[in-house]
């Protein structure tokens, strides 16, 4: 199997999986970002979608598995290759000015780091429920009480948002720089292009923290 | 003017380097900034100090020889210029001026600012160039080659190594570098018939050779004094996944 | 000295095929035996090392750069000559033959210069194989310019960075090998001096310039592509690094130097900016295709161009030489210019100046395609002087730039040490007293790729493979000499650096041996050179040791060769009594103030012989036998 593990090994075998990974875990962010925006439809609705999910435990699973898969490749090779960079620059300039490198491009690895931080707990949070042991109590399938719970308290809800933004800020520079790492560029399209992570991410962004500021201010109760 | 230069001193490749000031004063603004710095050796000289060591040859931007980190850009403040071009109406009096070495695991420092980079030449010998021998090739006009492609080929051949995009790049990557060649050969008709023979071999020497991987920062382009633009490390990329996916290795 | 040309004989067409009909072989299994050392890795070294090891030799090659893509022909800007023929335009190898043969000032050998001519066509199917990215117009086809001296376009280009892309070419060649294993590169090492063993050359003492260690290198020939000496001058458009240490000490050794005078002053360069200036940037003579050259007509006119109205201005090229205009051969140009500013109407603030003008060529084919053609140029011009080309008119001024003497060769590259080759601008043999545009990428790259290859074998066949050894005491002699004079430089220890005295010794060469010279400035820089080099050996200050990386060190065994080199030149042109290509000596010029050869005395290249410390070089001559050019006065007028 050399010929699948010598390039997956090479530094733009790497990134290619770097890349395909973060695409497909993009598309988890669009697809949890339309789930959750049903909220604003009410209580019922965000709570109909949860139960749905679960009447399907074995899809779900499925999605969960190849989810997880995703983001441990995307770790893992990201892991991989900033230890690659950093043995190959071990030194750093005394004074360093970026010409045209964006501070998302620069700070791809730390803004991952907190993402993972921030994923964990929203793990711990709201999926398996160990930080809050009230929502022990609720039921199943109880979304909306959680979220009303959660980010009518403004520590949670602002840290929320500043973790939305830094993964906003992660794909920014990540979703324009996978086209450029597969090889699609274009002179006619590399404007589009490069301003599709900028663009993505800011949609993203204002689907996301519509959710626990509308919450926190009161406009849905 | 007058200008205080702090410049990285190492005597060797085993020893630990520092920084060390110095004053220079009557610093024209015509010369240029290698001059400005043969003027410093001169007083070091004068001095009873060593003077400091710079790579330096053609001094008309094509040799790629020259190669120093000032103020924290490869080849200095004005873009599309290498340091032997760059002169010093680009200063002004009383400025700090700090020069560093290029810095990279794959570009040892021999001395003072100066470093190896013959991990670029191993890179081209891996498979940087197109297999004919002397003589024996077909008529110069046998195969025509679209304008556009031979601009394109000629914009990515301009390349005159030097080390600027790995200096520059945070994880001195050296995709710009490798790009360039693999895009130059891989548009001509000339460099196809191997073309995907070549790009698994560069790539597997640049990552063997202890350059990081490019992470899109697009900061080899800022500096490059060429202007090679990173759409020549798209080309690269896709080449290499073309290469891979089609290579006929049994598994 | 013996000087046999070795000419074939036959008729002029085909002396090179018949040549290499006659010429020895080795047998392909017999040729990995014989291991060959090439100095110099530019379009010769590189092209002559690569060819040697496909052919399967074993090659070794140094560069004193860091690495050989680095050589200086890597800055050569307008093009390559060769007569393809391809505009149609009624060029042939006959022409490009007679137009060099012209342009040389007949002071070059015709079995030499027709070969040269013959061969160029394959050096463009050479490089179009290897990827070189030559222009090329919307029918896919090469793209073709003309060039000063010619009035045909046979000159092809690769934007203004032709010699870089032939070079890179010749250097993915080279790579080839090196990784192939058949070639073995040596980096940052200095040939410091030539190993002879009865009288053949077989290998060469070399530092290496990182650990500062002296190494010997043998082999069964040796292949000098180390470049020209255009650095005498301290100031030209020379890599600062490029020097004649290679072949000086070859021919201290014996190898005899040809006309050493024969220096090529390039008509359009950067006029000169201060004292601080180290060298000369070179704006590519393709620029006179559409640029015009004038200066005021007025003296001391010090209004600013723009301000000058046409009929105020002297456009001389044309003026004087209707024919070829701005186009005049370079030797010819650079000499108007310095005529325009000794008058008094040079411009720029030190009046060393003359305009290169592109307002007509701007208005008749529009700022677009002036920068499609000359767009890098600008950009360079524009960096340096901070004035815009594309609105004032650029200033140049004459630099030195390229040498045509060089170590004497036969027909076969070899000088008159038995296996020591000599190959592109090291050696003398095909441009005679002036060369024209883009003939040098041609001469390195047909030495390298085409000849050097098959009169190699001649020689080597003629020899028993790996026959020295590098104890022999030939080299352990040679190897303590260089050790010995290193160790002199370094235990000077005086007051001067080693690049003011090459600063002082350029000055005597430009004043007194550079674009015009006279018996009694040559007189006088034969009485300062040795003068300096005195005051050199006893007060230059070398810093740091010989064990390490030392720049300084470098610059002195450079400098303190250029010191006595220096005064070959001028012996060399203190002794021809006649004006020829870029030599001009004032004492012989016609009325209108035109180079005048004397071909009654002077139709031989002037070759010197070292006869030691204490007395003067010998000079011979090789007589050049005109049988298929007439001899005329160059006229491009």
């Amino acid at each position: 199997m050399s010929w699948v593990s010598r390039p997956l090994n090479s530094s733009i075998g790497c990134k290619v999986i770097m890349s395909v990974t973060g695409l497909l875990l993009v598309g988890f962010l669009l697809a949890h970002l339309s789930g959750n925006l049903l909220v604003f439809a009410g209580e019922e609705a965000i709570n109909l979608y949860a139960k749905t999910l679960r009447d399907y435990l074995p899809i779900l699973w499925l999605l969960r598995i190849g989810l997880i898969v995703m983001a441990v490749l995307h770790i893992f090779s990201g892991v991989k290759l900033t230890r690659m960079n950093s043995k190959a620059k071990p030194v750093k300039y005394k004074v360093k000015q970026s010409v045209k490198a964006s501070f998302a491009s620069r700070y791809m690895g730390l803004t991952g780091l907190v993402v993972l931080a921030f994923i964990a707990y929203h793990l711990a949070h709201l999926t398996f429920r160990f930080t809050h042991p009230a929502f022990q109590s609720l039921g199943d399938y109880d979304v909306y009480k959680m979220l009303m719970l959660s980010f009518s308290n403004p520590v949670l809800a602002i840290g929320y948002c500043i973790c939305v933004i830094l993964l906003m800020v992660h794909l920014s520079h990540g979703v324009s720089s996978l086209f450029q790492t597969l090889g699609i560029n274009h002179k006619k399209y590399n404007g589009l292009i490069r301003s599709i992570g900028p663009a993505l991410s800011t949609l993203l962004a204002i689907g996301y923290l519509s959710i626990p500021l509308s919450i926190l201010l009161g406009f849905i109760k | 003017m007058k200008l205080a230069l702090h410049i990285w001193r190492q005597k060797d490749s085993n020893s630990e380097g520092k920084f060390e000031s110095y004053q220079l004063d009557q610093v024209s603004p015509d010369m240029s900034f290698l001059e400005m710095l043969d003027i410093l050796n001169e007083k070091l000289i004068s001095e009873d100090k060593e003077p400091v060591a710079f790579d330096h040859d053609c001094r008309e931007g094509i040799c790629g020889t020259c190669s120093m980190v000032i103020n924290g850009v490869a080849h200095g403040p004005q873009g599309g210029t290498t340091t032997c071009q760059l002169h010093m109406q680009s200063f002004k009096d009383g400025d700090d001026i700090y020069i560093e070495p290029w810095r990279a695991t794959a570009f040892p420092i021999v001395k003072d600012l100066v470093t190896d980079r013959s991990a670029f030449d191993r890179v081209i010998q891996a498979g940087g160039y197109v297999s004919v021998s002397t003589g024996g090739v077909p008529d110069a006009n046998a195969t025509p080659v679209p304008k556009p492609i031979a601009d394109l080929a000629m914009d990515a051949a301009t390349c005159i190594g030097c080390g600027a995009c790995v200096a520059a790049c945070k994880n001195s990557s050296a995709m710009l570098f490798v790009g360039a060649k693999v895009s130059q050969l891989s548009l001509l008709p000339q460099g196809q018939v191997e073309k995907g023979r070549r790009v698994i071999k560069m790539v597997s020497q640049m990552d063997s050779e202890g350059f990081g991987n490019c992470t899109n920062t697009f900061e080899c382009e800022a500096v490059c004094p060429k202007e090679i633009s990173v759409s020549n490390i798209a080309r690269l990329n896709r080449e290499y996944i073309a290469a891979t996916l089609a290579s006929d290795e049994e598994s | 000295m013996k000087l046999d040309a070795n000419i074939p004989t036959g008729p002029l067409e085909q002396k090179w095929t018949r040549h290499k009909f006659e010429m020895k072989l080795v047998s392909p299994a017999n040729k990995r035996k014989y291991k060959v050392i090439v100095v110099g890795s530019g379009l010769a070294g590189a092209a002559g090392a690569a060819s040697l090891a496909e052919l399967g030799y074993q090659v070794e090659c140094f560069c004193y750069q860091d690495s050989p893509r680095r050589a200086h022909s890597i800055a050569a800007q307008g093009g390559i000559n060769a007569s393809k023929n391809y505009p149609s335009d009624g060029d042939s190898v006959f022409r490009l033959f007679y137009d060099t043969i012209k342009g040389g000032d007949f002071r070059s050998r015709e079995a030499n210069v027709y070969r040269l001519a013959e061969v160029s066509g394959n050096i463009i199917d050479q490089a179009v194989a290897q990827g070189v990215p030559f222009a090329r117009d919307y029918g896919g086809l090469l793209d073709n310019r003309s060039f000063g001296g010619a009035q045909v376009s046979r000159t092809f280009y690769a934007r203004g960075q032709t010699g870089q892309q032939l070079l890179l070419g010749a250097y993915s060649a080279l790579s080839r090998q090196i990784g192939l294993g058949t070639v073995k590169m040596h980096t940052r090492s200095e040939m410091l001096d030539l190993v002879l063993i009865d009288g053949a050359a077989k290998g060469i003492i070399v530092r290496n310039m990182v650990t500062g260690k002296i190494t010997r290198h043998y082999a069964d020939a040796v292949v000098l592509g180390t470049g020209g000496y255009g650095n005498t001058f301290f100031l030209s458009t020379n890599a600062t690094g490029c020097n004649v240490t290679a072949t000086y000490r070859a021919y201290k050794r014996g190898a005899g130097f040809a006309n050493p005078c024969y220096t090529q002053i390039h008509p359009t360069c950067i006029p000169v900016s201060g004292d601080h200036q180290s060298k000369l940037t070179l704006m590519s003579e393709s620029l006179r295709n559409d640029g015009r050259v004038w200066v005021p007509l007025k003296k001391g006119d010090k209004r600013r161009p723009g301000e000058i109205p046409d009929s105020e201005r002297d456009y001389y090229l044309e003026r004087k030489y209707p024919s070829f205009g701005n186009l005049a051969p370079r030797d010819i140009a650079s000499r108007s210019a310095k005529e325009a500013c000794d008058d008094g109407r040079g411009v720029g603030e030190t009046g060393l100046g003359v305009y290169l003008d592109f307002a007509d060529a701007i208005k008749r084919l529009g700022k677009k395609a002036v920068s499609e053609r000359y767009g890098n140029l600008f950009h360079m011009y524009h960096k340096i002087t901070d004035e815009n080309p594309y609105e004032v008119p650029m200033r140049i001024y004459p630099a030195v730039h390229y040498t045509m003497g060089g170590l004497w060769v036969d027909y076969n590259l070899q000088s008159n040490i038995p296996g020591l080759h000599v190959i592109g601008e090291a050696n003398f043999s095909d441009h005679g007293a002036n060369r024209l545009g883009a003939s040098a990428l041609m001469q390195g790259l047909a030495d390298g790729y085409f000849v050097l290859p098959y009169t190699i074998a001649n020689y080597l066949a003629s020899i028993k493979a790996g026959e020295v050894n590098p104890e022999h005491k030939a080299f352990e002699e040679t190897e303590n000499k260089v050790k010995e004079r290193v160790t002199k430089l370094l235990n000077i220890n005086g007051k001067k650096s080693p690049a003011q005295f090459h600063k002082e010794l350029g000055h005597i060469m430009w004043d007194k041996c550079g674009m015009a010279r006279n018996k009694a400035g040559l007189e006088e820089a034969l009485k300062k050179i040795p003068e300096l080099r005195e005051e050199f050996w006893q007060n230059v200050k070398v810093t740091g040791s010989g064990e390490q990386f030392n720049q300084q060190l470098e610059r002195a065994g450079r400098v303190a060769d250029f010191l006595e080199f220096g005064e070959l030149m001028c012996r060399d042109a203190l002794v021809r009594e006649e004006s020829c290509g870029g030599h001009f000596r004032e004492e012989h010029q016609t009325e209108e103030g035109e180079a005048k050869r004397n071909d009654e005395d002077y139709a031989h290249a002037a070759v010197w012989e070292y006869q030691g410390e204490s007395s003067d070089p010998k000079r011979h001559e090789e007589q050049l036998i005109f049988e298929n050019v007439k001899l005329a006065t160059r006229s491009y007028k």
